[in-house]
């Protein structure tokens, strides 16, 4: 099995695509002769051309808009939103319209439309490059939310966004590109709305999206030197959201930790505790501990960004909260 | 600015064929103020009373493939576009057998069968999606133009302005036809329009223009097939400006306190269009009655329809949400 890292994989998804089929293109600012600020997109504009992979300008609304409209023409285009704090930018075109037109106009159109975005601290840009809102589009019925942690999730569940009748919102992880991972020779499709077990464990499930699933991966390497056996889970998926493997696993080990880089109040966990704490409430042995950055906007300076957003400790203090509280 | 080419004129069957439709939506339109009166129509609602001149003359020049979207005050674009006022009324009544199956309501009107993409309910939101349709047609090589209806307010919003923008640089096949009633709702245009010319907005993005008289469905007509023909042969989209009056208020029950008293005395004397239609068509009273009867039973029989509907049943309320 070949090796691809993040930021190839997204690439490989969008390209396989594009080849298969004249209906898919790209548009984004910079992803052109730059191949895109997070150089996603290099090598495709010689290979595909100009009017599929499409240089635009600073003009989100627009952008998403003409996404939009295209798709329900019946294409499937992808519009790279270059940081998630721009889909600020497009939330009319996203929330109001992308997500509305096929159920204002009771079933007649579809939306195939696929936005990629990606954020995510840890280089300090500030506040306004690196936030983490994928919470917001979840809470918008008729958007489909992905947020991939590797390689291999990152390429199967982008072509299969591509191919979903609905518009998705995809996030992709900016510390992630450089991230390397085995994937199928061929690209193998993953179905939204399906976890991954990342590591089977009997003490604690952590439940962990993007950036955290490896630091929760890495907490649980320490963790089981202390004795304590975890296992982590990614929906990958967050609308529509793997309920199932998530309460099996929690029936499993009995007590839960919900990680993301996001802040936590109102954060991507509190939606994951609720349905546990409803589901698997009599197999509960602790209160569900939830990880994620503190209620700050991002700071500038180095040790302070590295103090707000939770990292591999964070996750082990919280796997230690929970056990311990059942005299572990 | 283009300049309106020596304008051939319309068969008079044709302009009668306008008028007629011009009477349908008036008549139309006042059921629909008086049902929602009576408390029959849920929600609140907008009509295109004065603005009949535009709809039928923008409409009729649209090929069948062509796509358009529409806005809030879409009741006129709807039924122009050919669909039935009984799916109309229906969806006004919020049954399934209305044109958006209950789902969508007075400000989201779509019949996509007739290219009809939907109306929208945030000032310019439509556009951004038009540039997209007209993108998807210039990329397939497809003979097709997409045009989207908005008002003047509408020009000062950015999904407007990014649209034009993005638009004009690619060149698509795009028709945005700018319905100017010089009221943003309640805000006259001294108040939020810097400018007087609104073709000014087109010349920023190095766009084709021009300015009609909305009151005159010939004239909003031949320049609409003109703009249609532009954006269809390749030379890229086209700004239509229609100058018009809303000779009524803003929303159903609209007391207009913002509005100067005579203004729409003199405006309904002056600057309606059926009156303007009649005229240049010479029409006797009787003629006119005669078509009258015929669009007020069409109407009143659309108003049956509707009651006699079908409910939708409170759970498809989770109908339609994905595909």
């Amino acid at each position: 099995m070949p090796e691809l890292s993040y930021r190839e994989a997204v690439r490989d998804a969008l390209a396989t695509a594009m080849r298969r089929d004249d209906e898919v293109f790209v548009m984004g600012e910079d992803i052109a002769e730059m191949g895109g600020s997070m150089g996603v997109t290099q090598g495709m504009l010689d290979e595909f051309g100009p009017e599929r992979v499409r240089n635009t300008p600073i003009s989100e609304m627009a952008l998403v808009g003409a996404g939009i409209g295209a798709a329900m023409q019946g294409m499937r285009p992808v519009v790279e939103v270059m940081y998630e704090d721009f889909l600020t930018l497009a939330c009319e075109q996203i929330v109001n319209q992308a997500a509305k037109h096929r159920y204002m106009s009771g079933g007649q159109v579809k939306v195939p439309l696929t936005v990629r975005t990606q954020g995510g601290a840890g280089w300090s840009p500030g506040a306004q490059h690196a936030q983490q809102l994928e919470a917001w589009f979840v809470h918008v019925p008729g958007l489909k939310v992905v947020f991939a942690s590797t390689p291999a999730d990152v390429r199967g569940l982008l072509y299969t966004s591509i191919y979903d009748d609905n518009p998705v919102v995809f996030f992709e992880h900016r510390t992630l590109y450089g991230i390397k991972e085995e994937v199928p020779d061929e690209l193998e499709p993953i179905e939204l709305g399906k976890a991954r077990v990342h590591r089977e464990g009997e003490d604690v499930t952590v439940v962990a999206t993007g950036r955290l699933v490896h630091e929760a991966l890495r907490a649980a390497e320490e963790a089981e030197g202390e004795g304590v056996s975890v296992e982590v889970v990614d929906p990958r998926t967050l609308q529509p959201l793997d309920e199932e493997t998530l309460v099996a696993s929690v029936k499993k080990t009995n007590r839960c930790v919900v990680a993301h880089e996001a802040v936590t109040r109102m954060g991507f966990g509190a939606e994951v505790a609720a349905v546990l704490q409803h589901q698997a409430f009599d197999w509960l042995d602790a209160p569900i501990e939830r990880v994620g950055a503190r209620f700050t906007p991002l700071p500038f300076a180095p040790v302070m960004e590295e103090w707000v957003v939770p990292h591999a400790a964070d996750v082990l203090e919280a796997i230690r909260r929970t056990v311990g509280r059942n005299g572990h | 600015m283009a300049k309106l080419e020596e304008r051939q004129a319309l068969p008079e069957e044709d302009l009668r064929d306008f008028f007629r439709e011009m009477l349908l939506i008036r008549r139309f339109e006042e059921k629909v103020e008086e049902r929602f009166r009576a408390g029959e129509l849920p929600g609140f609602l907008h009509v295109a009373i004065g603005q009949e001149a535009v709809a039928v003359g923008v409409c009729r020049a649209l090929e069948e493939r062509d796509v358009m979207a529409s806005t809030h005050r879409a009741h006129g674009h709807t039924l122009a576009r050919g669909t039935p006022p009984n799916a109309l009324m229906a969806e006004l009544y919020g049954k399934v057998e209305g044109c958006s199956r209950g789902y969508g309501g007075s400000m989201h009107l779509y019949d996509v069968e007739r290219g009809n993409l939907g109306a929208n309910a945030v000032v310019g939101g439509g556009l951004p999606g038009i540039v997209g349709a007209a993108l998807a047609f210039k990329l397939r090589g497809e003979d097709r133009v997409a045009l989207a209806f908005f008002g003047d307010g509408a020009t000062n919003i950015g999904t407007f302005h990014e649209s034009l923008n993005l638009a004009q640089l690619w060149g698509v096949p795009a028709v945005f036809v700018c319905e100017d009633n010089h009221w943003a709702e309640s805000t006259p245009a001294s108040q939020h329009l810097p400018i007087r010319d609104l073709e000014q907005r087109a010349v920023a993005y190095g766009m084709e223009s021009t300015k009609v008289d909305g009151q005159d469905v010939e004239a909003v007509y031949g320049a609409t097939a003109q703009a249609l023909e532009h954006a269809r042969s390749g030379r890229g989209p086209f700004f239509l400006l229609c100058e018009t009056y809303r000779l009524v208020g803003h929303y159903v029950g609209d007391p207009q306190v913002y509005r100067p008293k005579d203004e729409l005395a003199r405006l309904r004397e002056t600057e309606d269009p059926i009156d303007k239609l009649r005229e240049r068509l010479g029409l006797s009273d009787e003629e006119v009655e005669e078509v009258d009867r015929e669009v007020t039973g069409i109407v009143e029989t659309s108003v049956e329809f509707a009651k006699n509907g079908t409910d939708p049943e409170p759970g498809d309320a989770l109908k339609n949400v994905y595909a």
